[in-house]
């Protein structure tokens, strides 16, 4: 039995029967949780369900496909100094998408500890991390393109392979793109103040809080996460 | 089940202390509910005529411009389904009818009523009207999120409506858009039509995400003080469990949409085999047609429970309003809301039994769609009993209840025929699968959704319908959608196929031509007496009798408000404390037959009154 001190006079109940009672208690089920994060929590379980649909949809197309998959270690290798590496760039991005999950971390604790300035950069740092990502993607996307990869076509063997590599990374760089975009606003927002001051939003008229950054990061994190999924799909089978 | 909530144990204990204490005056401990845990919602207000009624962030406006949009887009679909009936009852009686509109028109018919019509009524519009007033909450949680998802909705419809007009006409592969002839020359529509009609979804699910993430953060984190999950009406447990379904269904109809879009515009194969036409191979290659199948049913089975759960909460609270008694086995009927819609995620290939399985997939699906009907079937058990011995009240609201009932355990019933494989391999495809879903769930929910506008309408408009009109209304539509749907059972039987633009001289059916004739002619009326609705509404406007506060005696939140009709932010000043649930009718020892939510246990001391 542990009292939050944030939520005045709620006690939980202890044992299975109180979780229970805690869950169907009146005004909230998440006691303590702010609006936009549970939405975007909610949000991110429909998202997962479309990322799980584009790579069920790929097993199952890779797996019906009765023309030879290509052998990602030769399609995705970079030549570097002459040498074949496999695996190369997507290291790199895959290193830089991670890090960048690690300043936002950061940012989001600054931003509790009402560091503005500590805050702000490190939401910088993650942004311009994200657009390093998308950078490396889009060279990748043309390198395969310049080699003849398309979406309806394929020199390496089944031209699913173009179709899936192009839909799903690029729905994921979408993601990451709108990412990006969120974090340069976000990081002008905190330079400013915005979340000081509680200015009101532009659209939203509602008024700001440093919360809004814990619920960009989740959506950063997630974003990331898929990241390690498709790498495993695409890059490691 | 009480043991649960220690709180009201305790209540319990001294209110039945003080009763047998005779008549001492109540302590006024029993009246306590624990305090805030949020500030008041900060509400953006409009001044302006459009941030007032057109962008507006009011859930109620928004609610009730989702119902206009999708009532509008309803009678299109209408006017469509009358199009048809009239090929099929007496051919070539609209001239201008080829097999190509015909197919058409069987798409756009069922996309629209299935989508845009139902989904978007039942979620956008009830949803956004009621949650808020009857989970006691100022708004949605994200008004301008809410405010985007309709236009989103209505920009989604424009984009449908719009392939009306563009070379080729809307698609005609179906509402199910099976690849490869969806997208290959040959069907109609197959051009822009199906491109359109990918958008078109693509946009719904976006813009409906948007106000789905509202409905479910407002019943989770925005209910007033005392509405614990178990005080909840019915009608907020059936919206929000058809919320979650389609959160997590609708991504599975974004992903086919998207890659059906991809494979029309840059003719990649993630759906496309090798294909012959005319002697000549096709650029496509290597995929499969099936896998369309499986995401589309993904999507299209918890689809069907999107549009009956919300209806399945809406007519457990009209029938308790209106039999004056509570609901029978209220904590069944919302475990039996969450059962169903979890089911609802592993039957899917229940549609698919045609397309080739396992049998031991087939066997499976067979059973898991079997078990469906054990907490449906509790549900209209629950339905009959709280009838049983009620005071009812035979008003147009109930007898649309009533109508809802008999004809959902009619479709049901069919479906039981159907889920199972040996049963459905030769049904398939016949008119008994068009009766069973038209009855399941296009006639039982809309029964719902008239029996809902006559409840709700004076507490939207403030004044009430004509029950006069309203027993036409009724009596015409329940007749003559039986007399729609009945004999379509039969036609199946014989192995009338479905989606037939027309039967020519086929011998074996020439008992169908009358019935044909017969089931147009019905159809014609039915819909025609769907305007005696909106003849009633508009009249009502004007000249319906004031309803004034609460006409129905109803015990729930959104009859509370300090305004009829409420205004924004629908509290006034200070928010409903909530004491117990809304199924308090005809408790013994009461002064009316009805303890509104926000009674407190101390003016009803002397009552046996439910511990909730």
């Amino acid at each position: 039995m542990s009292s939050d001190p944030k939520i005045k006079g709620y006690e939980f109940k202890p044992g299975y029967s109180g979780m229970a009672a805690d869950t169907a208690s009146d005004q909230t089920m998440f006691k303590g949780v702010h609006w936009g994060k549970a939405m975007m929590w909610i949000f991110l379980l429909s998202d997962t369900f479309i990322f799980s649909c584009f790579l069920i949809s790929y097993m199952k197309g890779r797996g019906s496909t009765p023309v030879e998959w290509p052998n990602p270690s030769e399609v995705f290798a970079l030549n570097a100094f002459g040498v074949p590496v496999p695996l190369l760039l997507i290291a790199i991005m895959t290193f830089v998408l991670i890090t960048s999950s690690g300043t936002m971390a950061l940012a989001v604790k600054y931003g509790y500890e009402r560091n503005r300035k500590m805050c702000g950069w490190l939401i910088l740092a993650t942004a311009i991390g994200g657009l390093t990502f998308v950078g490396m993607q889009a060279f990748e996307w043309s390198k395969l393109i310049h080699e003849g990869v398309r979406p309806w076509e394929n020199p390496f063997g089944a031209k699913q392979f173009g179709s899936f590599f192009f839909m799903i990374t690029g729905f994921h760089g979408t993601h990451v793109s709108i990412g990006v975009i969120f974090l340069f606003i976000y990081a002008y927002k905190t330079f400013a103040g915005h979340y000081d001051k509680e200015k009101r939003g532009w659209f939203t008229s509602m008024k700001g809080n440093y919360v809004e950054i814990e619920i960009l990061g989740l959506y950063w994190h997630f974003v990331d996460l898929v990241w390690v999924f498709i790498f495993a799909f695409f890059y490691l089978w | 089940m009480s043991e649960d909530f220690n709180d009201s144990k305790t209540i319990q204990a001294q209110s039945s202390e003080t009763i047998s204490g005779g008549g001492a005056t109540p302590t006024p401990d029993i009246d306590y509910v624990r305090p805030a845990e949020l500030p008041d919602q900060d509400l953006y207000h409009g001044h302006s005529f459009i941030t007032k009624w057109v962008f507006c962030q009011d859930a109620k406006v928004i609610g009730v411009q989702y119902f206009l949009l999708a009532t509008f887009t309803g009678i299109i679909g209408l006017i469509l389904s009358w199009l048809m009936r009239l090929q099929l009852g007496f051919p070539g009686a609209a001239g201008f009818m080829t097999a190509e509109h015909y197919y058409q028109f069987v798409t756009m018919h069922g996309m629209i009523m299935v989508v845009y019509f139902l989904t978007a009524l039942f979620l956008g519009g009830f949803g956004n009207y009621l949650i808020p007033l009857m989970t006691g909450a100022r708004d949605m949680v994200f008004p301008y999120v809410n405010m985007v998802s309709f236009w989103m909705f209505f920009v989604a419809v424009g984009v449908l409506l719009a392939s009306f007009f563009v070379p080729g006409g809307p698609t005609g592969s179906g509402w199910t858009l099976y690849p490869p002839q969806a997208i290959l020359e040959g069907t109609p529509g197959s051009g822009m039509g199906i491109i359109l009609m990918c958008v078109s979804l693509i946009l719904f699910v976006a813009g409906f995400t948007m106000g789905g993430l509202n409905y479910l953060i407002t019943v989770l984190q925005a209910r007033t003080r005392g509405m614990t999950l178990m005080r909840m009406p019915l009608t907020v447990w059936g919206i929000f469990t058809a919320t979650v379904l389609a959160m997590l269904a609708f991504p599975a109809l974004l992903v086919s949409a998207l890659m059906m879009t991809l494979d029309k515009v840059l003719e990649t194969s993630f759906f496309m085999p090798t294909i012959l036409k005319a002697g000549e191979v096709l650029e496509y290659g290597g995929g499969t047609p099936i896998l369309f199948q499986h995401l589309f049913w993904f999507f299209g089975h918890p689809e069907v429970y999107i549009v009956a759960l919300p209806a399945f909460g809406i007519i457990s609270d009209l029938i308790s309003v209106h039999s004056r008694k509570n609901i029978f086995g209220y904590r069944m009927m919302v475990w039996a809301i969450v059962v169903i819609g979890a089911l609802s995620f592993f039957v899917w290939a229940h549609h698919m039994y045609v397309s080739g399985m396992h049998p031991w997939f087939g066997f499976f699906f067979a059973t898991t769609t079997l078990i469906i009907a054990v907490p449906t079937a509790m549900k209209v058990y629950n339905w009959v009993l709280t009838l049983w011995r009620g005071n009812i009240r035979l008003n147009t609201v109930m007898l649309w209840c009533l109508g809802f009932i008999v004809t959902f355990v009619n479709g049901g019933i069919t479906g039981i025929f159907l889920g199972n494989v040996t049963v459905d391999v030769p049904l398939s495809d016949t008119y008994f699968v068009v009766a069973h879903f038209h009855m399941v769930m296009g006639i039982a929910p809309l029964m719902v959704i008239m029996g809902a506008v006559y409840h709700w309408f004076p507490l939207v408009a403030g004044r009430m319908l004509s029950e006069k009109l309203g027993k036409w209304h009724f009596w015409i539509t329940f007749l003559g959608a039986y007399s729609i749907y009945f004999p379509m059972h039969y036609l199946g039987f014989i192995g009338v196929p479905r989606r037939y633009f027309e039967m020519y001289d086929s011998p074996y059916i020439t008992s169908a031509v009358g019935m044909n004739q017969f089931i147009s002619t019905a159809a014609f009326i039915v819909g025609a007496a769907q305007f005696i609705l909106i003849y009633n509404i508009i009249v009502s406007l004007k000249i319906g009798k004031p309803a004034g506060k609460n006409p129905w005696q109803a015990n729930s939140l959104e009859w509370l408000t300090p305004t009829v009709p409420p205004e924004h932010g629908n509290w006034g000043d200070k928010l409903p404390v909530v004491h117990r649930w809304p199924y308090d009718y005809s408790v013994p020892g009461a002064k009316e037959d009805f303890i509104p939510q926000t009674t407190p246990p101390s003016e009803v001391v002397e009552t046996k009154v439910e511990k909730t």
